[in-house]
């Protein structure tokens, strides 16, 4: 026997969560979400959560297992037993509680209307559709794939201690749409999408990519926007001013120059991000914990560059 | 063992500490490291922001550089790991587009081969069997009774198909190489967590948070340091640490070090030798613990 130790939550009856244990015989090929319906179906009517398609289509049964979210149909139970042959089933994170494992959307929702997730096209339609290549759906292909199920909104570790950012699922769907070659609004979206909270706030930590159940993989998807705003010519945030600065830094030396980039990053007329780098750059400088000044470049420089030149860049 | 080490940018400027202390730990251990002077920075997934293509390319061209001495690569940055890995798997992925790089690398006399060189973060050459033995044989000031707490910084664990560690959602590797060196691992929930600092510059108050929670949580589980094997979670949890709310208000702090600095350290160096008082974070407690 083993055990699923399940998170309970019910408002109307108690006020704070606990864990609760269940004795499952896991049988090979049991999903999660198997181990979940023989509880309820079996042992305790009252335990809720979503659930629907059992084939990671409808995005419905996401959960933490083991303290990472996931669909509870796509996994095996068997893989996720700890060495005590236990595995601990919560809620998504990131989202209040309503019941067991069943979370409220509603900011997530609010979230994917905030980036406008519908084709804007002002052209009169064509007789028949508005035609794409192979090669322009590839680009959105993937951001398309989404099933809306929350994990990565779940486990993204911006909003755990951000709850403004937009979250790798909302910033995935304005993927969808910044790369659709028939949206006729992409530079009014990626300024949008520039903005604080939108894709600059990312920390690339790959959390989204990691529980993503689809090739969705919101990360990348985020880095496509970002390229794109770049293209555009949406330079006016510390974001793109960054990413600037950095690829000049390498272009000139094949090496990042730590001193150019903080102050590059926020901008010569910006004065109160200048004088937030003021503390650190004291607390370092006192130290003798600082860069050289003279930044020396990497040998073979003129590789470097050459490839820059041939690359267009 | 000998391995084309690749540097990365930070450990040549902000956090030269970690460039000093690497090449002690690896002289002791009998490790050879051949600097890798000609090799470009990584894009620290910074560069591929604006094009992805050319991160790809200086890769793919640093890549081939340890190929054409016969060397396997060691990294000592987790962003540089996780960044040289995410371009090899897109060129070994893709015949196509290594061509296209390829082309591009001809003329400096550089050609991408798929498979001929390894890129190892050094945390997995000391984690694996072999790096464990020889740590537990050149041992020389067992770390007894100091509690030591990981921090691994994202970019060795996330995307897992590209990570060295056994189990990137629980890894254990940082963890058994503290315990070769007679230290005590603490396993707390924020050691595989994002320190914040790639958005230190956009927002700044999330940045600190994460490194906030990270580093209570670390605390709050028993640690008297912890130990990173990436420069820029050092920076964030280093050099930021005294603007970090949430440790001010607990009155909290905890000293910071590289690896490759713990490793020294039980080998028999000095903490001015690694020149861990160039530290923001005071490592006076650390050092008394360890006399």
């Amino acid at each position: 026997m083993s055990v699923i130790k399940i998170k309970r939550f019910n408002p109307e009856k108690r006020k704070d969560s606990y864990f609760q244990e269940f004795n499952v015989d896991l049988k090979p090929g049991t999903t999660l979400l198997d181990a979940l319906n023989e509880i309820k179906w079996e042992q305790d009517g009252s335990l809720t959560y979503r659930m629907s398609c059992r084939s990671a289509i409808c995005g419905s049964c996401g959960v933490k297992a083991n303290g990472h979210a996931t669909l509870a149909c796509q996994k095996q139970a068997e893989n996720l037993l700890d060495k005590n042959d236990v595995i601990t089933v919560e809620p998504l994170g990131n989202m209040p509680v309503i019941k067991d494992l069943v979370t409220d959307f509603k900011q997530f929702w609010e979230k994917v209307d905030q980036v406008k997730p519908f084709l804007k096209n002002e052209q009169a339609p064509p007789e028949k559709e508005r035609n794409q290549s192979p090669e322009q759906f590839k680009l959105i292909d993937d951001s398309s794939t989404c099933i809306m199920c929350g994990a990565c909104y779940s486990d993204c570790n911006v909003l755990e201690v951000d709850d403004k950012f937009l979250g790798p699922a909302a910033l995935a769907k304005a993927q969808r749409f910044v790369g659709d070659s028939r949206d006729e609004d992409t530079l009014e979206r990626v300024k949008e999408l520039s903005e604080p909270g939108g894709i600059w706030d990312c920390t690339h930590c790959g959390e989204c990519v990691e529980r993503c159940p689809k090739p969705a993989q919101p990360f990348y998807r985020i880095k496509e926007i970002m390229t794109v705003a770049l293209e555009k010519g949406v330079h006016n945030n510390n974001g793109a001013r960054h990413a600037l600065s950095f690829t000049k830094s390498i272009k000139n030396s094949g090496l990042l120059n730590e001193n150019t980039l903080p102050v590059e990053s926020m901008g010569f007329t910006n004065i109160k991000g200048l004088l937030e780098l003021v503390p650190v750059g004291l607390r370092m400088l006192l130290k003798g914990k600082v860069p050289p000044i003279i930044h020396k470049p990497c040998d073979e420089l003129n590789d470097v560059k050459r490839i820059f030149k041939e690359l267009d860049q | 063992m000998k391995f084309a080490l690749y540097t990365g940018c930070v450990a040549r400027g902000a956090t030269k500490e970690l460039m000093i202390s690497t090449m002690k730990a690896a002289r002791d251990l009998g490790i050879d490291f051949v600097e890798m002077k000609s090799a470009a920075c990584c894009g620290a997934g910074v560069l591929s922001e604006q094009s992805p293509i050319l991160a790809d390319a200086l890769n793919a061209r640093t890549i081939a550089q340890a190929a054409k001495q016969d060397l396997d690569m060691i990294t000592i940055c987790s962003t540089c790991q996780g960044n040289l890995k995410k371009s090899e798997c897109k060129l070994d992925s893709d015949a196509e587009y290594r061509d296209k790089i390829n082309y591009v690398l001809k003329d400096g006399g550089h050609q991408y081969v798929s498979g001929k060189t390894k890129i190892k973060h050094f945390a997995n050459i000391l984690a694996a069997p072999e790096g464990l033995k020889l740590l537990k044989e050149k041992l020389k000031r067992p770390l007894t009774g100091l509690k030591v707490a990981a921090f691994y910084g994202c970019y060795v664990l996330r995307p897992s198909e590209l990570s060295d560690f056994e189990d990137p959602d629980n890894p254990t590797g940082l963890e058994d190489i503290f315990s070769a060196l007679g230290a005590t691992p603490v396993f707390y929930d924020g050691r595989t967590k994002c320190c914040g600092f790639p958005i230190v510059m956009m927002n700044k108050e999330a940045s600190h948070k994460m490194a906030g929670n990270a580093l209570v949580d670390a605390i709050e589980s028993g640690a008297d340091v912890v130990v990173t094997g990436c420069p820029l979670c050092h920076l964030s949890l280093d050099s930021y640490q005294p603007e970090i709310d949430q440790l001010r208000q607990k009155g909290y702090s905890i000293p910071i070090l590289h690896l490759p600095q713990l490793v020294a350290l039980a080998l028999g160096h000095s903490p001015r030798e690694l020149d861990m008082h160039k530290h923001i974070v005071s490592v006076k407690e650390l050092e008394a613990k360890l006399s």
